[in-house]
């Protein structure tokens, strides 16, 4: 495994890669209280994102995002880390404001949708400066 | 590329305005980062989307700024919170949820925002000039601010609407660059009926189709010159912005970036074509009801918030009926003061309308019991109500509305369609 993510927002992390199948959108898909998917129309609905190396194949929906991400982290229910094509403004900015808050937060990584479907369910570590290794 | 401070902003992310204004400015800096704007710009004013309460997190943030002596250094206007603070609707809210809520508007305020707590800010006097660069969130809000007034906003999101507000920045991105602000795809409805096209419920209709063919990108439609008015124009917009992510629209000698539709395309040639037909509508049409069932329990209108205008037309339609079925009317304070001036509210409320002010009823409990069917001429409320209420959606006009709320039984008039 020679992978390598560019970074949006720093840090380590190790766990077990959640590629999920389609967007989410978290305001109204993801339980702020739990990490449970629960948009009912979402194929992963009823998996927990939390301590999860989430893998985001993109992002769609509410600009409420945020405050979701926000609440994941002050739950202590957020993913460990965050992979995702692009970045994504609101989603990360959950992540920036809990940071400013002086609460542990995730980092991020920007990693091709395509090659985030090849490490789902493995148990993989991504070092700082992005590099991905098991 | 990189993003480039100034000396005055990077003296106020290291704490010379003070430690709320250094958080604000460390906030806009490290998205504008993350976004690759290269600078930040001057903004005149802001719509805070962020004082609606989603858990207590969100509240410690507000009270966080607050306390580290943070204000907004221009004009905001707040939109809804999860608590009609004018008391003319309650809230089936727990407690803590209650508390944490009331807590956090009270927090925005003390920050300097106006308490104008509606989503239809710009019918509350907050009207940007057309060009000027802004900080909005609240998705009709948005596509409000940039489509029909044409001030320049990206969809800014909780937390950053409050931080640029702060340090009256934004990030050099988006939708506040001139070559972002292109359509690249024509929608031309003039082969639809011209009755269809000056009646209300077109406009929420045709919007949901709009924001489904777009999705992100950018449209202008071809062969409404002279038709809708501000209200058409609101419900067209919040409507696109529930179906797709719609942030700016152009409307061919109606909106002020599209005096023609080469204006709007600012002279290329379009990606795509659409020429929109009666087919293509009427299934926007019937996607926004989700049930069968006539049996309507209660009637919302007001996604976004009435205008005095609509509020007039729901009073000249009903003529002193009163209601069968309650109709939850949705409004700022704005309105309602106007409303209470005259003696129209308690006319209405005597008649069995519910007026819903600073909030509304897909954002906060205040619909009965557990579910039903509720009808609306509302796309936004169409589009989010199933999910947020548990209620099932019947879509009708306008009149329709109000007829269904007086008989007590469905009413809709389709001839428009045909």
């Amino acid at each position: 495994m020679a992978l390598k993510a560019d970074i949006l927002l720093p840090g380590s992390a190790q766990g077990e890669v959640l590629t999920l199948q389609r967007p989410i959108s978290f305001w109204g898909g993801v339980d702020p209280k739990t990490g449970t998917i629960i948009d009912a129309r979402h194929p992963d609905r009823g998996t927990n994102i939390a301590g999860k190396i989430l893998a985001l194949p993109g992002m769609i929906g509410s600009s409420s995002a945020a405050a979701i991400m926000l609440e994941l982290v002050h739950a202590g229910r957020a993913p460990a880390a965050l992979l995702m094509p692009e970045p994504d403004a609101i989603l990360l900015l959950g992540v920036i404001v809990a940071r400013e808050m002086g609460w542990a937060v995730p980092p991020a990584f920007a990693l091709p949708a395509e090659a985030q479907k090849g490490l789902h369910g493995q148990h993989i570590k991504i070092a700082a400066d992005g590099t991905i290794g098991d | 590329m990189t993003l480039h401070l100034t000396d005055a902003e990077r003296a106020m992310a290291n704490g010379h305005s003070g430690a709320g204004a250094a958080m604000a400015m460390r906030i806009v800096a490290d998205t504008a980062q993350l976004m690759g704007a290269e600078r930040l710009i001057p903004i005149a004013s802001a719509h805070i989307d962020g004082a609606l309460y989603h858990g207590d997190s969100g509240t410690l943030f507000a009270e966080r700024l607050v306390a580290d002596g943070a204000k907004v250094a221009v004009r905001s206007t707040l939109n809804v919170g999860a608590l009609d603070l004018m008391g003319c609707s309650k809230q089936n809210l727990p407690p803590h949820e209650r508390d944490m809520a009331k807590r956090m508007m009270k927090a925005y305020e003390a920050m300097g925002c106006e308490p104008s707590w509606t989503c239809s800010p710009y019918q509350a006097g907050h009207r940007p000039v057309l060009g000027s660069d802004v900080a909005w969130g609240e998705s009709n809000a948005v596509v409000f601010c940039n489509s029909v007034l044409g001030a320049r906003t990206n969809r800014y999101g909780d937390f950053l609407d409050i931080a640029c507000a702060i340090v009256s920045r934004a990030p050099d991105y988006g939708l506040h660059r001139t070559e972002n602000r292109r359509a690249t795809v024509v929608a031309d409805v003039s082969g639809l009926s011209e009755a269809l096209r000056r009646s209300d419920v077109f406009y929420p209709v045709l919007g949901t189709w709009f924001g489904l063919e777009m999705g992100q990108a950018i449209g202008v439609v071809d062969g409404l010159q002279g038709l809708p008015n501000e209200d058409n124009l609101k419900a067209f917009g919040a409507a696109s912005a529930s179906s797709g992510g719609v942030g700016l629209f152009h409307i061919a000698g109606v909106t002020p970036e599209a005096p023609t539709v080469e204006a709007a395309t600012q002279g290329h040639e379009p990606e795509r074509r659409v020429t929109v037909t009666g087919e293509m509508v009427l299934a926007a049409l019937k996607r926004l009801s989700t049930t069968d069932d006539e049996s309507v329990d209660a009637i919302a209108i007001g996604s976004p918030h009435l205008s005095l205008d609509e509020v007039r037309s729901l009073d000249n339609i009903l003529n002193g009926r009163m209601l069968a079925k309650p109709i939850y009317a949705c409004t700022g304070r704005h309105v309602i003061r106007a409303i209470e001036a005259d003696g129209t509210r308690a006319k209405l409320e005597h008649l069995g309308v519910i007026f819903v002010a600073d909030t509304c009823v897909v954002v906060t409990p205040i619909l009965p019991g557990n579910g039903g069917v509720l009808m609306t001429n509302s796309g936004k409320f169409a589009h989010y109500a199933p999910g947020n209420t548990g209620y099932a959606v019947q879509y009708g006009s306008f009149a329709d509305c109000v007829e269904t709320a007086v008989t007590g039984r469905l009413t809709r008039d389709l001839s428009l369609w045909r």
